[in-house]
């Protein structure tokens, strides 16, 4: 019953999108948390192409000046990175 | 002229021990222009040789990686210059670098397999060093247009970039 009434509580509405910006090779913020459900978007204000990759997961292709996006779907955390510059890193922490 | 052409090469392949070069002499606009964009180019035609000649895919997606890159680095390049009106110009480190990066084809279009590999991210990772060193130390400094001292220094960042991406793909083919 008290799990219950705080999950309630806890969640919300409707589903958030989180922004991250790539700038000159480096994701912005690096670290961020998010919720089963949840939109994370990628501006790349880049000319170069980059990508936000987890390994045996999710591969968003953000192009130049553009965006990317991906909705998590699975609770737990990943470290993400570009697969074109692989010392980019990212790390998401998706609560249920 | 030719003194000042022969302290941007010197600096460009003496980074470290040219510095009083550096004070004294220093490229114009033109010609900082002209040296990265060749220097890209010359790099992109490494990469298409390692995309023809590799079998191996950690080499075959840096190398495409570099070609990418490059090419829309030097697009901007291009639009730069167009909208400031800027000829890019000819000089004495341009044409060093270009008879350095045809001696390393040569040498390249002979080897195969695991040697070639080797060779090629072996030079990536000391042409990206000697770049990066001379954007860093002469290139940038000089550049006296804000606009296209902003693309050397995204420029700077991506190619650090793939200076340790070459490292790395060096530490797994050993």
């Amino acid at each position: 019953m008290l799990t219950l009434a705080l999950a309630l509580i806890a969640s919300p509405a409707f589903a958030a999108t989180i922004e991250i910006t790539i700038d000159r090779l480096v994701f912005s913020p690096a670290n961020i948390q998010a919720k089963v459900g949840d939109t994370i978007e990628w501006t790349n204000k880049d000319v170069i192409a980059h990508t936000a990759t987890v390994k045996g997961g999710w591969d968003v292709m953000i192009p130049a000046k553009s965006k990317g996006k991906v909705t998590l779907k699975a609770a737990g955390t990943a470290d993400y990175f570009c697969r074109f510059h692989p010392n980019m890193k990212g790390h998401v922490e998706v609560a249920p | 002229m030719f003194m000042r052409s022969t302290a941007a090469l010197a600096a460009l392949f003496f980074v470290s021990t040219a510095p009083l070069a550096l004070a004294a002499e220093k490229p114009t606009d033109p010609q900082i222009a002209h040296i990265a964009y060749t220097a890209g180019t010359l790099d992109i035609e490494a990469a298409k040789l390692a995309i023809k000649k590799s079998k191996n895919k950690e080499v075959v997606d840096f190398a495409k990686d570099m070609e990418r890159d490059h090419e829309a680095v030097n697009k901007q390049a291009l639009d730069l210059v167009k909208k400031l009106k800027v000829t890019p110009e000819d000089n004495d480190t341009s044409k060093a670098l270009a008879k350095a990066a045809k001696e390393e084809d040569a040498k390249l279009a002979k080897l195969k397999g695991a040697a070639f590999d080797k060779a090629y991210i072996e030079n990536e990772v000391a042409y990206h060093k000697q770049v990066n060193g001379a954007l860093e130390t002469l290139l940038i400094p000089s550049a006296s247009n804000a606009e296209l001292k902003d693309l050397l220094e995204t420029g700077l960042k991506i190619f650090r970039g793939h200076q340790q991406h070459a490292e790395h793909v060096a530490g797994m083919l050993k």
